[in-house]
């Protein structure tokens, strides 16, 4: 092997094994909190730790589901979360359907709404949104939290969609009018089957904000927490494995969604930034 | 067609009277919550916040994490997207497995590594596999500020630094070939074309990241809550705090007036610094 060729494969050893160690950085961690969550009293206890998964079964996981209140807040959680994606849809792809084909005075004013609110820090706002709440009947509701994360999600949503139908041809659409299709129908037969899985992701991603979100949720609720609001409220009077447990069951179902939208997810943000 | 051009205004209507409701609203309530006491305008809040003895402290906590873990994960994100651009084999697998924090929450994020450096946990065990320590030792307690804060800074870069991949490799994406390659047949090395081509063609999504990111860190809060309680005060714990514990939400407005001020003013220094000439945009 002449000396070249033996750099060559040096580096692609470095390189390789940098990669390796970035990938550990990101999964060792959550190796670690399920073996505490899944350990139970006796796994978080023990000294010197175990790090191979032998004390370790489903008995733990079980017992903090059977916790009072742990159940219905994964629940609150869920709905809040299934509402966010649902409103932040029913809003954000219109008005980006609307910035995507048309020029109409006010246009910039409007793009000018959407991209100010990412200066702000938005969960904030829930603090005098309390007062208000109370007085409509919205507080300590799922609608009420759902509310505060739409505004968190919406514009995400708003800016993604407007660049989903810039990307589908206006011609397209065109066509069909031509061949006598309604505006509605048109779009409901040809541009909305195109912009389908780029939807689906950006509501996926708003799921994946509101469930996440924790500031808003545990300020607007009393009873109905969800579960982050539940877990951050209950954090310092609970035992540890009763925390990692819970810190276990936030993290699952974000990460199955964040593979199911991995493809979009540059795509989408790619377009979001421009 | 006076039709097409109600249109468009009637699909923005819905998105615009929502955001003027749940965000144009609110911001004015704060404000006006944070300027009055029992409604006569007054500075009382704020002379209630700079008179308590966690304000300087959750001040001089937020900025230095922000100092410590912004700079930490733009770097980050840069080799990783670097690394991504030249992998060919196991590029989807290894994107997959970088991106995975991106749907972790702070709280989440918080107790993972609260597992990972309690006195009982995986650090103190592998250091005394080593035998570099004899046994439980607390990291994250009041009297270990320096460790307590390189575990809050750990989860954070954990946690964060994924958006900022994502942001990067978006844009890497926009960036054409030729460019580079162009640079090569010129005799630029690598080093040379990363700087002189892929950072300045990069400028707008380093400067979203950082704006994104910038933002979203002076309101950290439920990471440093999970890893110490209240042991290491930062600004929007703060706000929490008088709302919850203390029952005052003027003082916790105030609190969220100075958040949003730091936000602002660090997004406007952001965009003047980093600001692109359109001739230079990709």
């Amino acid at each position: 092997m002449s000396e070249a060729t033996v750099s060559i494969r040096l580096r692609r050893v470095m390189f390789w094994s940098g990669v390796a160690m970035l990938c550990a950085w990101v999964l060792v961690p959550i190796y670690l909190i399920a073996l505490g969550a899944f350990g139970g009293r006796a796994g978080v206890f023990r000294w010197p730790k175990n790090l191979l998964p032998w004390d370790s079964g489903l008995a733990a996981m079980q017992a903090f589901l059977a916790v009072e209140g742990v159940w219905t807040a994964a629940v609150n959680g869920a709905l809040v979360a299934c509402l966010t994606m649902l409103f932040s849809l029913l809003l954000g792809a219109p008005a980006g359907y609307a910035l995507a084909r048309y020029r109409f005075a006010g246009q910039d004013a409007f793009r000018m709404l959407v991209v100010l609110t990412r200066a702000f820090p938005l969960a904030i706002l829930a603090l005098p949104l309390t007062v208000t709440f109370i007085r409509t009947g919205l507080y300590d509701t799922p609608l009420g939290v759902a509310l505060v994360h739409t505004a968190l999600a919406l514009p995400f949503t708003a800016l993604v969609s407007s660049s989903l139908f810039m990307g589908i041809p206006r011609e397209l659409e065109e066509a069909a009018w031509i061949f006598g299709c309604t505006g509605l129908q048109a779009f409901r037969k040809i541009v909305l089957p195109l912009a389908l899985p780029g939807l689906a992701a950006a509501a996926i991603f708003s799921f994946v904000i509101s469930w996440n979100e924790v500031f808003a949720a545990s300020v607007l609720t009393v009873r109905n927490r969800t579960l982050t609001a539940y877990l951050l409220t209950v954090l310092a009077e609970s035992p540890l494995h009763f925390r990692f447990a819970g810190g276990f069951l936030l993290i699952l179902p974000s990460v199955i969604f964040i593979f199911a939208v991995r493809k979009y997810l540059f795509a989408m943000w790619g377009i979001a930034n421009r | 067609m006076t039709n097409n051009r109600l249109l468009p205004y009637l699909l923005i209507a819905p998105a615009t009277v929502f955001l003027v409701l749940l965000f144009v609203v609110p911001l004015v309530q704060t404000i006006a919550l944070a300027f009055m006491d029992n409604g006569v305008a007054s500075l009382t809040n704020f002379r209630k916040m700079a008179g308590d003895l966690n304000f300087g402290l959750s001040i001089g906590n937020t900025f230095l994490l922000v100092l410590a873990v912004i700079p930490l994960q733009i770097c980050m994100a840069l080799v990783m997207a670097m690394m991504i651009q030249k992998m060919d084999k196991g590029r989807d697998l290894v994107l997959w497995i970088w991106i995975i924090p991106l749907g972790i929450s702070d709280l989440a994020a918080g107790l993972v590594w609260l597992a990972i450096l309690q006195d009982r946990g995986y650090v103190n065990t592998v250091l005394n596999m080593l035998g570099l320590v004899d046994g439980p030792v607390n990291w994250l307690s009041y009297e270990a500020p320096v460790s307590l804060f390189v575990g809050v800074v750990l989860a954070e870069v954990w946690r964060a630094t994924a958006i900022v991949l994502v942001i990067l490799v978006a844009g890497l994406q926009l960036i054409p070939k030729e460019y580079g390659e162009a640079a090569e047949i010129f005799g630029a090395g690598p080093w040379t074309r990363f700087r002189k081509i892929t950072l300045p063609l990069l400028k707008p999504s380093i400067q979203s990241a950082l704006i994104l990111r910038t933002v979203l860190a002076f309101e950290v809060f439920a990471v440093v809550y999970a890893l110490s309680g209240r042991n290491f005060p930062v600004l929007v714990g703060e706000a929490y705090a008088w709302q919850h514990v203390n029952q005052n939400n003027g003082v916790a407005a105030v609190y969220a007036i100075l958040v949003m001020a730091i936000s602002l003013a660090a997004t406007v220094i952001y965009i003047r610094a980093l600001r692109t000439p359109p001739e230079m945009q990709p």
